[in-house]
């Protein structure tokens, strides 16, 4: 099977879908590469390095078309390109199937399959071919490229023989990932960073990148990111207000607002109002990165710059990825090729088109002369759901009537044990003589008094307990020293050895406890 | 000297040895409390030496001086990590001064009884006390002298099993001679035949072939018990020698004896309780030895142990800001205390919070870590109880175990199979990330698989526990 990539019609679009080193690895998976020529030529990629990775220059687009089964690019197709696709074709290309319903039906219409990269679900598995993802990650370090492009300070404060310069500040609304790319571009850049989302569980990334989460007087209930396949949602109006207060505040101080939200099939909201633009300094860039769905600021004007009449200027570009076509080609290529290696599970050169594969399945817009969109939800969840179930808490009521279980098993096990404790001391003394009953009841005081005195020793010090009880036991020598002034030769060295035995133990024992507690130190 | 004298003596030496044992229960107090201890111990001996029935007091004095010297010596030189092993020797010496001091009870009623009126009323010292004894009370004083010498014998053998087990020079693994249980339960048979023997007859034959076959129980029982449950028969062991001593008290009629081995006894029981709670098993089924077969097929681990070197222990260390450190016997083994010790130091300059987590049966001995970071001078403050400690895991950063495994396993909760179902264990694993250094990918003492390691949040950092930290202590300034 031949895999093809055409140069991109769309205006100004440099990227390419296959670069050298992606087509060699294709190649890998038993496919053979073809490329229109000059087709990576914007992206710095020449016919000749894709010559030398073993791929096939194609003269014209239309021959490329006819040739391949495969046919991966970037942009959707043109309704002219979209006219080539037949039944045995595949595409691969970003696509936007909400919005670009009529190319979708004329693909399916020709029986083409059409995997579109922007639907790959967001699950783990999946983030290898998450070409959204990894364009995001372009634009969110383009836009602070842009920003310091057109801002005409320095990212870090310096104090130099010239005089003090104070660092930039940056606010990055929308910590996703273009948002996050952001701010870790600024923080590295040295400028002290803000960041904003409505998700407050991103807060611990935006810290974890350098930056400050702007975090809102506001008491709303926590929106669940799992449930929304780890997008934002729309907020309510109470809190909408609470963010626009807390960005107006903001705004005098900022020279760089990046703006990165977007809820999925919306406008985007606005966020970065005119009263807000009219209040920052001259000389500030606001780059709004959701310029396309509208701009979350709506002064933007998509795919322009301007400056408004205070000064700032406003970056609506909606190309950055394109715009470092080189970087952006590489990672897409990339992404390509894992979907490839997805989709050619024998990696014999066949794609095998599995539709009960979460990923493929999502993906997949056209199949078999069908419209396949949109697919059902994915039987992963996108992200681990936030823990819902804490264990019940036990009510007051609750908590006593244990409690109160608790005491009473406890007695009646105590009152067990004395009864039987108890009868059993009678028993005894019914049989044994008076002599023994005396040292039996010291026995049984010194078992009571020893079983409430060890309780109480600490855990830590069970080891000194055992070297200390060790020496203490060594009590034994008062019997060998009774016994060696009285009686035979046999008794006397008997009696001898244990003294013996027992002087090791009792200076031993008791030593070693010393040296072990004196080792204990308070911080 | 008068009797009475030497009864007051001991009545203040009961008093204070109490007192020692229940100063244990603080480490500042327990410092006065050893003090409590010895002087309680002198004052015995000396009411001892002076009062009745001694004799050849000069020969005792230099024997124990003699002792008290070499025991001064192995005191003075042993490590914190052989304590395990020096507890264990001493247990055994108790049980045989037991024996011996049992033998010459028998001795001397055997010598008494020989002798007429005349001659009995000439006696003096022990000698004239079973004099005084009619024929009930010298049947009871067979009795106990009886049980002295079958605890201390047990004792004694018990104890050296031990004291091998736990310097390694023996096995320790769970090993029982062919025939497993019946031979225990025929030498116990044994026993309590030549006790009625012995009773009626009064010879020395029965005693001496009852010592044998405890001395092979002692010995057997001790055998077939792994090293993983090793705090309980040293706890064990020191509670018999207790009882051991009380019985000897009873024959010699000496009632500080019967305190002393009555508290010591007591104390090992509880010990052996506590531990054996830990454990989550029941004392008798730890006392036969090995686990029992597992109840169904346990559970399957998934996943893969993934590795890490020194390098990301020391980017996680550095970003954690609070950390919990769980040692185990592993620790002991390649002596790495020294190193956790400066691991603490170095991560506590840096303002972080760093504990320790404790297992009561973490190590070989009751209390065995405790007294291995003491002695390593980590503060005991920062060294917390399983109890106090299970609940923070959640907010922890990093959790590190070194050398332990058992004790946090997680298989003890989640599988009901597992052969250590339901023992209580340090939940490690819900901690943010978890650092296990081992020296392989073997099983622990138990030889029973454990999940967290191969869990998503725990890197396996391979090598001797010693020389993995001091890797780890050159990436930490």
């Amino acid at each position: 099977m031949k895999i093809g990539t055409p140069k991109e019609v769309f205006d100004g679009e440099n990227r390419v879908a296959m670069t050298p080193d992606s087509a060699l690895q294709l190649q890998k998976l038993g496919y053979d590469c073809v490329i229109e020529t000059g087709a990576g030529l914007a992206a710095g990629f020449s016919d000749a390095t894709y010559e030398a990775a073993g791929v096939e220059i194609a003269a014209t687009a239309a021959s490329l078309w006819q040739e391949s089964n495969i046919i991966a690019k970037v942009r959707p197709p043109s309704d002219a390109e979209a006219e080539w696709l037949t039944a045995d074709k595949t595409l691969i290309s970003f696509f936007y199937p909400a919005s670009n319903k009529e190319l979708m039906d004329l693909c399916a219409s020709k029986g083409a399959s059409v995997i579109a990269m922007d639907m790959v679900p967001r699950i783990s598995r999946a983030q290898k071919m998450d070409a959204l993802s990894s364009m995001a990650n372009i634009a969110g370090y383009r836009a602070v490229i842009e920003a310091g492009n057109n801002f005409g300070r320095f990212f870090t404060g310096q104090i130099t023989a010239a005089g003090k310069v104070p660092p930039a500040k940056v606010l990055v609304v929308g910590a996703g990932v273009a948002g996050l790319a952001a701010i870790g571009t600024s923080t590295s850049l040295g400028a002290i960073t803000y960041a904003f989302d409505v998700r407050p569980e991103v807060a611990e990334q935006v810290e974890s990148m350098g930056a400050e989460f702007v975090y809102l007087d506001f008491e709303e209930e926590q929106q669940d990111g799992a449930a929304t396949g780890g997008y934002a949602a729309v907020s309510s109006p109470e809190f909408a207000a609470a963010q626009l207060a807390k960005f107006r505040e903001l705004a005098p101080d900022i020279d760089i607002v990046i703006t990165t939200a977007l809820i999925p099939n919306r406008e985007a909201p606005e966020l970065w109002t005119e009263d807000m633009v009219k209040a920052m300094k001259p000389g500030s860039v606001i780059v709004d990165l959701a310029a396309e769905r509208g701009g979350n600021c709506k002064l933007t004007v998509p795919d322009e710059k301007i400056v408004t009449d205070n000064g700032v200027t406003i970056i609506g570009y909606t190309d950055f990825p394109s715009r470092m076509a080189t970087q952006s080609s590489t990672l897409y290529a990339t992404n390509i090729r894992h979907m490839m290696t997805d989709l050619t599970p024998e990696k014999d050169g066949n794609p095998v088109h599995n539709m009960e594969d979460d990923v493929i399945r999502g993906a997949t817009i056209a199949h078999a002369s069908e419209v396949t969109f949109p697919p059902p939800p994915p039987k992963v969840k996108a992200i681990a759901a936030q823990k819902k179930d804490k264990p019940k808490e036990l009510t007051a009521a609750e908590k006593r009537a244990n409690e109160v279980a608790a005491f009473k098993t406890q007695t009646k096990q105590q009152v067990t044990l004395l009864a039987v404790g108890g009868a059993l001391v009678l028993g005894v003394g019914l049989i044994a003589p008076a002599s023994f009953m005396q040292h039996f009841i010291v026995f049984v005081l010194a078992v009571f008094v020893g079983f409430q005195v060890i309780w109480g020793v600490a855990h830590s010090l069970h080891t000194p307990l055992m070297a200390v009880t060790n020496a203490i036991s060594s009590i034994i020598i008062l019997g060998a020293l009774m016994q060696i002034g009285s009686g035979s030769f046999l008794v006397i060295l008997l009696a001898a050895l244990s003294v013996f035995m027992a002087g090791i133990n009792i200076f031993g024992g008791f030593l070693v406890t010393r040296r072990m507690l004196a080792m204990f130190q308070k911080s | 000297m008068e009797f009475g004298f030497t009864t007051a003596a001991y009545v203040v030496a009961a008093v204070l040895f109490i007192l020692s044992l229940g100063g244990l229960s603080g480490q500042e107090s327990a410092k006065r409390a050893v003090w409590y201890g010895i002087v309680g111990m002198a004052l015995a001996v000396f009411a001892t030496l002076i009062g009745p029935g001694s004799g050849l007091w000069l020969l005792s004095l230099i024997l124990i001086a003699a002792g008290g010297t070499i025991g001064w010596i192995i005191a003075k030189r042993v490590g914190m990590t052989e304590m395990p092993q020096l507890v264990a020797a001493m247990h055994s010496l108790v049980g045989l001064a037991a024996v011996f001091v049992g033998f010459n009870a028998h001795f001397e009623l055997g010598r008494v009884l020989a002798m007429d009126e005349t001659a009995r009323l000439a006696l003096d010292g022990f000698a004239a006390l079973i004099a005084k004894k009619d024929g009930v009370e010298q049947g009871i004083l067979r009795v106990e002298l009886y049980l002295g010498i079958l605890i201390g014998a047990i004792t004694f053998t018990g104890s050296i099993v031990a004291f091998g087990k736990l310097a390694g020079k023996v096995t320790s693994a769970a090993k029982k001679l062919p025939g497993g249980h019946l031979l225990n339960i025929g030498a116990a048979v044994l026993s309590l035949l030549c006790l009625i023997w012995y009773m009626n007859t009064g010879g020395f034959f029965p005693l001496f072939l009852m010592t044998l076959a405890a001395l092979f129980v002692g010995y057997h029982l001790i055998m077939g018990i792994g090293g993983a449950d090793m705090p309980v028969v040293v706890s064990m062991l020191n509670s018999y020698s207790g009882w051991a001593a009380a019985a000897i008290g009873f024959s010699l009629g000496n009632d500080l004896l019967i305190v002393v081995g009555a508290l010591v006894g007591s104390s090992g029981a509880i010990l052996s309780y506590i531990m054996c709670k830990a454990m989550n098993r029941s004392f008798v089924s730890v006392i036969l030895g090995g686990f029992g077969g597992p109840a169904g097929e346990q559970m399957a681990v998934e996943g893969e142990q993934i590795a890490i070197d020194a390098d990301g222990v020391a980017n996680a260390l550095d970003e954690a800001d609070s950390v919990i450190i769980i040692p185990g016997y592993g620790m002991a083994v390649a002596q790495a205390q020294q190193s956790v010790s400066e691991l603490t130091k170095r991560l506590r300059d840096k303002g972080k919070n760093v504990r320790f987590a404790i297992h009561p049966v973490a190590g070989r001995l009751p209390g065995h870590m405790n007294v291995l970071l003491a002695e390593a001078k980590v503060p005991y403050d920062i060294v917390m109880e399983m109890d106090e400690i299970n609940d923070d895991f959640p907010d922890t950063d990093v959790a590190i175990v070194i050398g332990s495994n058992d004790i946090v396993n997680p298989a003890a909760q989640d599988d009901p199979n597992s052969p250590i179902a339901g023992m209580p264990v340090l939940e490690c694993w819900k901690a943010k990330q978890v650092f296990v250094s081992k020296r392989g990918q073997g099983t622990g003492y138990s030889g029973i698989e454990n999940p967290l390691f191969f869990k998503d949040n725990t890197r396996m950092f391979y090598g001797d526990a010693k020389d993995s930290l001091n890797a780890l202590l050159a990436k930490i300034s």
